[in-house]
């Protein structure tokens, strides 16, 4: 079943875009906010109609302003999480699950929902009210919520936003768990890139409405227009690493195809799969392999572009093995280093830079 | 102690609640959700029964429903009797007067919901009728509650409108509260006095129950 979204509107909010998800893809909507991302999102649930739009999923067409087809909410079979978990404060946890299975013959409806909440590590906490429970594990009863319904679309909107740094970093992992099992096109709507470069497969970035550029993450996160619209300070590349060793003294080996990369201490077991997002910023090129440097990662890179604004600026794009790295750097330096497309050189990465929650384990 | 008095108010408070409950979860829950542009006038036209003296209020009801008003007519022709000076006529006096009481606890109720969480009923397949039932309901009790114990102890209570009409025909339309001013009127001070202990217990009852409800309603959905 693939999701198709296309809307249209003059004011008050101004929305021009479309856009497909593929079954079990999960599509990021980015941008400033205030730039719509919501909008969409509720446009797909039904909660808000523009001028001119089109929602379809798999054949069965849920809006279609020139057709004047338009379903309300409760008839678009979908699982919506929301920003403030919007859990039914009279429920117990269980409760709540169960109240999206209207349509489910009533026997069921317990046993799938303890299978929901043992899904999202909740088993423990069937009756507990949504009060006496902690924001993470509220936002953990309305993922279990939003999939109750079998939903044929799963919208995300800023999810983890309202939860602190360490509960979002978990729930990250949760959700590319999660994902594994998952079937139907999924719509997350945040406006950290952290979170979109690390959970999503494709990414369309919004400003103001219009659609600037949308694509797989990693072409989407070295894209000029994109990061324009997103600052220049969210360009960064996501290398996929496995866990070759933890070190006696707090480091953890991680292998790449683009060579081992040195990182503190991470909580996994040798042999998971991680994505690490390297900021462009916190790059280092050299064209000599730097010798008596504190920095332990330093990876032979060859440069596939460099990138100049209005400002100081350069992203150099590099290439080492199959993973792309990008450095922000001065554009001085580029013109020191007399790097061009095809030069070899060398990219540092200081151990420490690397921020806790730029590490996520892939299933 | 007059108990036909007594038992008349009783009847009349109840059916008040009765008619109101319905009334006062559709308008109630429409003014709390919607936004248009006469709605302030809407809302204050529901107030006025709180602000109108008794007696003025009452006047306009009573020429309202009168023999030669459209609606007494109406009424004349289709149940053979008058409007005024019956108990219903009382009843729909009361309803009217009672308006208020019963619609602004019960909006302030459903304002009180969250926005998500009603999207959230919707996006869980819920119909806006079982959402209604199953989760806007239960949310506003403490409001709907508030506005039912407000109207059975009002309706108890209301005096001027009761009088201009529904006169004091004992057993169709003399309430306790007119039994009370007959009886001073009468020098019959221990009778008023009895009567008027028996009408304060009930009405303090009824708000300290009221309360005591809504306050372990809202620590249970805080």
């Amino acid at each position: 079943m693939t999701l198709e979204v296309m809307a249209r509107a003059e004011g008050p909010i101004a929305l021009n875009l479309a856009f497909k998800v593929e079954p079990g893809e999960l599509l990021a909507l980015v941008g400033p906010s205030g730039s719509g991302k919501s909008t969409v999102l509720r446009t797909i649930a039904g909660l808000w109609t523009p001028t001119t739009a089109c929602v379809r999923v798999g054949g069965e067409t849920w809006l279609d302003t020139a057709r004047k087809v338009s379903l309300s909410p409760h008839q678009r079979k979908l699982g919506m999480v929301f920003q403030s978990y919007a859990l039914f404060p009279h429920l117990t946890a269980e409760a709540n699950v169960m109240a999206a299975m209207t349509d489910q013959p009533k026997a069921s409806r317990v046993p799938e929902a303890r299978r929901l909440l043992d899904l999202v590590n909740l088993g423990g906490l069937r009756q507990r009210r949504p009060a006496d429970l902690s924001g993470g594990q509220q936002q953990r009863v309305a993922v279990a919520r939003a999939l109750a319904r079998n939903p044929k679309v799963l919208l995300l909107d800023e999810p983890f936003s309202a939860v602190d740094r360490a509960t979002r970093d978990s729930l990250h992992g949760e959700i590319r768990a999660l994902r594994a099992g998952l079937t139907m096109p999924i719509v997350l709507v945040t406006h950290d890139m952290n979170e979109a470069q690390m959970l999503a497969d494709r990414l369309v970035v919004i400003d103001a409405g219009q659609m600037v550029t949308s694509g797989p993450t990693d072409e989407v996160m070295v894209d000029a227009a994109a990061l324009r619209a997103l600052g220049i300070r969210e360009a960064g590349s996501a290398l996929h690493a496995r866990i070759a060793a933890h070190e006696a003294d707090e480091l953890t080996r991680l292998d790449t195809s683009a060579g081992p990369i040195w990182l503190p201490l991470i909580d996994a077991a040798p042999g998971a799969a991680l994505l690490v997002r390297i900021m462009a910023h916190d790059i280092i090129l050299s064209r000599q392999r730097p010798a008596g440097l504190s920095a332990l990662n330093i990876l032979a890179v060859t440069v596939v572009s460099i990138r100049t604004g209005d400002g100081p600026g350069a992203l150099v794009t590099c290439r080492a093995g199959d993973e792309v790295i990008l450095a922000r750097i001065t554009r001085r330096s580029a013109r020191m280093l007399e790097l061009a497309p095809g030069v070899s050189c060398h990219a540092i990465l200081k151990s420490m830079s690397v921020a806790r929650d730029h590490i996520g384990l892939t299933p | 102690m007059d108990w036909t008095a007594f038992f008349l108010s009783l009847r009349l408070a109840g059916l008040t609640v009765l008619i109101l409950l319905p009334v006062a979860v559709f308008a109630g829950r429409f003014l709390a959700y919607r936004h248009f542009a006469a709605k302030s006038l809407i809302e204050a036209v529901v107030m006025l029964p709180l602000v109108l003296p008794p007696t003025v209020f009452g006047f306009y009801l009573l020429t309202g429903f009168g023999a030669r008003s459209p609606i007494g007519q109406a009424w004349q022709a289709m149940f053979g009797q008058p409007l005024v000076f019956t108990f219903e006529g009382l009843l729909l006096a009361s309803v009217i007067f009672n308006l208020p009481f019963a619609i602004q606890p019960t909006q302030r109720g459903f304002e009180a919901i969250p926005v998500q969480v009603r999207e959230a009923a919707a996006c869980c397949g819920l119909s806006p009728l079982r959402a209604l039932w199953r989760i806007e309901l239960p949310l506003a009790w403490p409001g709907l509650m508030t506005a039912m114990a407000l109207t059975f102890a009002h309706t108890l209570g209301e005096f001027g409108i009761v009088l201009m009409v529904g006169g004091s025909i004992p057993g169709q339309t003399k309430t306790i509260a007119i039994s009370i001013y007959d009886k001073v009127q009468g020098f019959d001070m221990q009778g008023a006095a009895t009567m008027s202990a028996v009408l304060l217990a009930i009405s303090l009852t009824t708000i300290m129950l009221t309360f005591w409800l809504s306050a372990r309603a809202g620590r249970r959905l805080s």
